[in-house]
């Protein structure tokens, strides 16, 4: 291969990348055959754990009494704090943490006898049927002296502080004196806005199925993103070899951030079957799903934004309050979004944290960028409103032609052309300027938009092709589908690049025995395994035509290997395409059944620069610095919402987003994963909230039936449409993710929606009929 | 292991092997759920079963296939599918009759699995989502979800079909609105609704036309 890889350019005979394919996991999918993490039931004498976990919030456990639950037939071990067996390498100590490719908190339950946190796990239980493990398990004694916990940041036991870093952002980040061009901007708005506690709430549960097959080989079938960096993780805590570990994840029900991580049911499954001597499943139950994989923050932020009077941004101050666990200095990064959304000359950040008895919060779908968007795109929405302007000429006022954090030129950006295709798909133009003027029937309507934008993240992974003499391929690469079209795109991409049919194309992942790639989150696997998969093929080419061009048999016998291209499986000379011959022929003469290929795919800048730019320790702005470019994807939201000014009731009547995001593989999964992610934000934005109590600091609502996340009823009719970007400086397909782009600005854009219908700012999330009757009773 | 937390480590004993009296098991957390629906149900029980006590070997017909299965008396006819029949296709989303992924038909009717206890269900036609298609002809309801794209992780995918299909036999989808609300009770967090109802539509017009 070239150190500089190749572009994927469209054939001009049209393939099918872009092409709207139907799902190729469909059929598994939709007749029940597909095997998800909690289904290897044929495992030799595979029996089942079930976690016992703490009803209080803070404590110590004094004693568990397992008497009762011992003499239960069928139970084969019951593990707690005294006699679990000891970890190699525990995320309790921050030294050997440095191990983990993924451990979510530096806290590991059950290796002591400290409770900081309500459904922490406190015992497991293995017997073998689920019921005798689930009786057992309900039986242990469970004596806990318990303390007083702290609630959340609103506690008045809560203290505050600024940490040094949140997630690589430093606690306070200045750009320019936001605070004095706040200070004399003859426009000013102060707003603070609170978003609830969230889950993610896959539809499948946590689960971890282990199973060693021998003392030393370890296999996990596992709900991870990531299954090689489960590996690497599951091995250094277990004490293996990271080969000694093998991770399995063909189907995963959903993730959203959460099946990122190494969480403890993880590490306990392999613990148990290597203590009973057999395969262990370990399924989480819902409630514990609540506790057992994190969450999103509750949170508030402060935004203080100056404008000149002709709405043009002078500077943003911008705070955010969260909670976090006992361990970690964790807060989702709005800032980021905040700071390079639009032309704004200075920028200033703080995070305060306050310490409280929850597990860490974590990674949910466009962390950071979510919350921070509601902030953000309300606050633009207010200016827009203060002075007489249409929201979205108030944006394209701020338009940032480069990024205002660098100053670099933008990689490539459509959004003019995402609001203006928006805007025409909605009927933007029909909207009144003023807000509470349009009724339907004795319901407010309302209209309201907000932008999306998403960064490109760096990473990258390995592919192998192997193409057969008949035509047929397998492709393979490590990673996981979360449902996001994976094996799909992956399929036309392999398809286009090899000149075979999508049928010919049996694309393999989710195991650590393929190809290493990193990890489905962060919006980075559609380019980076396409983009690996694409070269990898380019190296079957290379491979095939230099065998042709020293075969006398060959057409091609004494072409210069330059002078030679593919087409449609076809090796022919660039100049004089009739001359040349199909790659089959070449392999046949060779007596070769198939032809390898592999490669490293690269995704946000360090694709053009490998070394410089892929420094763990530079962040992003430097990263993107390096490469010259700053690197994201840009879409707008629009909504209608119908108020209800008696119910409080807020219902999304019509949506129209237009995303542009590089170069678009498939229309039709690409469009399910942004209905997808706008309805997750749909729900964020009126319905989502765990609650904890804040005298216990216990989740009141750990289930799918007070945990409302939205139902088909509450959907309507959603509209998506792409703006085809040629981005050749984020990887080599071009691609940039959506799959949390999607999300950016949901929030937001209903919230403005209902400030259009009623003439009140909503600034709590969620937005429950409670919080829109208490707003109708104030003044306009 | 030495420790007296493992009492059965070296002779692990065999799956349900146990004769416990029902009443023992009641007093458990799941008491509360059994004690209403097998009294009523005590007839039926010990017209198929000889034993009601602890595990009793039950049949059930799933998918016009008779199994012989042996089971407790607690025991669901989700954990039953998935975890003594390897008929895994029918999903745990929540356990709690809060997800609809545990959606299978008994006797044409949508039925949440996770709700239901298996020696219950003895004498009854169970279908899943294994027993929709025939061979490798898919069910109109399947070959619709795939063409209208109405899934993306498919965990709730077999459960919103088992309901969809149940949905248009009740008549429950003649409008959108219609097919929306009778759609809800089927949770799908990947947020495949409106493809979902745009599947379940179309079949509901061609049925309605054949
Ligand atoms: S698993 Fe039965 S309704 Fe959720
Ligand atoms: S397809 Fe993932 S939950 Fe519905």
């Amino acid at each position: 291969m070239d150190t500089e890889p190749q572009f994927f350019e469209t054939n001009a005979a049209p393939g099918v990348v872009g092409q709207p394919l139907s799902r190729v996991d469909g059929w598994a999918k939709v007749t029940g055959r597909a095997k998800y993490s909690a289904e290897y039931n044929q495992l030799p004498g595979l029996v089942h754990a079930v976690l016992r976990t703490s009803d209080v919030a803070k404590g110590r456990v004094t004693s568990i009494d397992a008497s009762a639950a011992q003499r239960q037939p069928g139970v084969l071990a019951i593990f707690t704090h005294e006699n679990l067996p000891k970890l190699a390498k525990t995320p309790n100590n921050p030294e050997d943490q440095k191990a983990f490719a993924s451990s979510p908190m530096s806290f590991f339950p059950m290796a002591s006898d400290q409770v900081h946190y309500a459904g922490q796990p406190l015992a497991m239980v293995v017997a073998d049927t689920l019921e005798h493990a689930q009786y057992a398990a309900a039986l242990l004694k469970v004596n806990i002296a318990a303390e007083v916990p702290t609630a959340s940041y609103l506690d008045p036991k809560a203290t505050s502080y600024v940490p040094k870093s949140v997630k690589g952002t430093e606690g306070v980040t200045k750009r320019g004196d936001a605070q004095a061009a706040f200070r004399n901007a003859p426009v000013q708005l102060t707003a603070t806005y609170h978003h609830a506690t969230n889950h993610h709430n896959p539809m499948e549960p946590g689960a971890t199925t282990a199973h060693w097959e021998a003392p030393d080989r370890l296999t996990v079938y596992d709900t991870t993103q990531g299954v090689s960096e489960t590996q690497k993780t599951l091995a250094a805590m277990l004490g293996l070899a990271t080969e000694q570990v093998r991770v399995v994840t063909k189907y995963l029900g959903g993730g959203f951030g959460c099946k990122a991580w190494v969480w403890p049911h993880v590490v306990l499954a392999p613990l148990a079957a290597k203590a009973v001597g057999r395969p262990v499943k370990l399924v989480l139950t819902r409630p514990q799903q609540f506790t057992g994989m994190g969450h999103r923050e509750e949170q508030e932020q402060t935004l203080r934004l100056g404008a000149t009077k002709e709405g043009k941004l002078l500077g943003i101050v911008h705070e955010k309050t969260s909670t976090t666990s006992p361990w970690d200095d964790y807060a989702e990064t709005n800032s980021r979004i905040i700071n390079m959304l639009y032309a704004l000359p200075a920028f200033e950040s703080t995070y305060h944290l306050a310490k409280a008895s929850v597990m860490t919060s974590t990674s949910t779908r466009a962390p950071g960028d979510m919350p921070g968007s509601f902030a953000i795109e309300c606050s633009m929405d207010d200016l827009a409103y203060q002075l007489g302007l249409d929201p979205i000429q108030v944006r394209l006022l701020n338009y940032a032609e480069k990024d205002p954090t660098n100053g670099h030129p933008w990689s490539s950006k459509s959004l003019k052309q995402c609001y203006a295709r928006g805007a025409e798909l909605f009927g933007w133009s029909q909207r009144n300027p003023r807000n509470g003027q349009t009724r339907n029937g004795k319901l407010l309507v309302g209209y309201g938009m907000a932008t999306a934008s998403y960064p490109v993240h760096n990473s990258q992974g390995n592919a192998r092709v192997r193409l057969y003499a008949d035509g047929r391929a397998v492709v393979q690469a490590g990673a996981t589908d979360l449902g996001t079209g994976t094996y799909t795109i992956i399929t036309q991409v392999a398809a286009d690049a090899l000149g075979v049919p999508p049928q010919n194309i049996r694309f393999e992942l989710g195991d650590t025995i393929l190809p290493t790639t990193q990890w489905s989150g962060g919006s980075t696997a559609a380019g980076r395994v396409s983009s690996s998969v694409y070269l990898a093929a380019q190296e079957v080419w290379q491979k095939l035509i230099k065998m042709a061009v020293i075969d006398r048999k060959s057409p091609l016998y004494g072409a210069k290997a330059a002078d030679v291209v593919m087409e449609k499986g076809r090796l022919q000379l660039k100049a004089d395409p009739g001359k040349g011959e199909a790659f089959g022929e070449v392999m046949k003469r060779a007596s070769l059944s198939d032809v390898e290929g592999t490669a490293q795919g690269r995704y946000g800048s360090i694709y053009k620069e490998p070394g410089a730019a892929a420094d763990a320790n530079m962040n992003k702005e430097e990263k993107d610095a390096a490469a010259g470019y700053s690197m994201h994807a840009f879409g707008a939201h629009f909504c209608e919402v119908h108020v209800d000014p008696e119910l409080g009731t807020v219902r999304v009547a019509r949506w129209v987003s237009v995303m542009s995001a590089g170069r678009i593989l498939n229309p039709k999964t690409a469009r399910s994963q942004v209905i997808g992610g706008s309805i997750f934000g749909i729900g964020a934005a009126l319905m989502e909230q765990t609650v904890r109590d804040p005298n216990l600091a216990r989740y009141t609502n750990a289930d799918l039936a007070s945990y409302h996340v939205p139902v088909n009823a509450d959907i309507p009719d959603m509209r998506v449409d792409f703006i085809d970007e040629h981005d050749p400086h984020v990887n080599a397909m071009g691609v940039k993710g959506i799959g949390e782009i999607s999300i950016v600005g949901v929030t937001a854009a209903v919230a403005n929606a209902v400030f259009h219908a009623t003439g009140r700012r909503l600034r709590s999330l969620p937005m429950t009929p409670d919080k829109v009757l208490a707003a109708m009773r104030q003044p306009a | 292991m030495s420790s007296d937390l493992f009492p059965n480590a070296d002779t692990p004993p065999l799956a349900d092997n146990s004769r416990r009296s029902f009443l023992k098991q009641s007093g458990g957390i799941l008491g509360l759920a059994l004690a209403p629906p097998l009294a009523s149900q005590a007839e039926r029980l010990t017209a198929y079963s000889k034993v009601i006590q602890g595990a009793t070997d039950i049949t059930l017909r799933v998918n016009s296939q008779a199994h012989t299965v042996r089971v407790e008396p607690r025991v669901t006819l989700l954990d039953t599918l998935r975890e003594r029949l390897d008929l895994t296709g029918t999903k745990k989303g929540c356990d709690h009759g809060q997800c609809g992924a545990c959606t299978v038909h008994i006797n044409g009717k949508r039925t949440l699995s996770c709700l239901t206890l298996a020696v219950m269900q003895q004498g009854k036609e169970i279908t899943t989502i294994e027993g929709l298609a025939k061979g490798d002809e898919l069910h109109p309801m399947q070959a619709a979800f795939i063409k209208h794209d109405g899934l993306q992780c498919g965990y709730c995918t077999p459960g919103q079909i088992m309901s969809g299909v149940a949905c248009v036999q009740e008549g429950h989808a003649t409008t959108d609105a219609q097919c929306r609300e009778w759609m809800s009770g089927n949770l799908c967090r990947c947020g495949a609704y409106p493809n979902i109802l745009a599947a379940v539509r179309e079949v509901a017009s061609q049925s309605s036309k054949g």
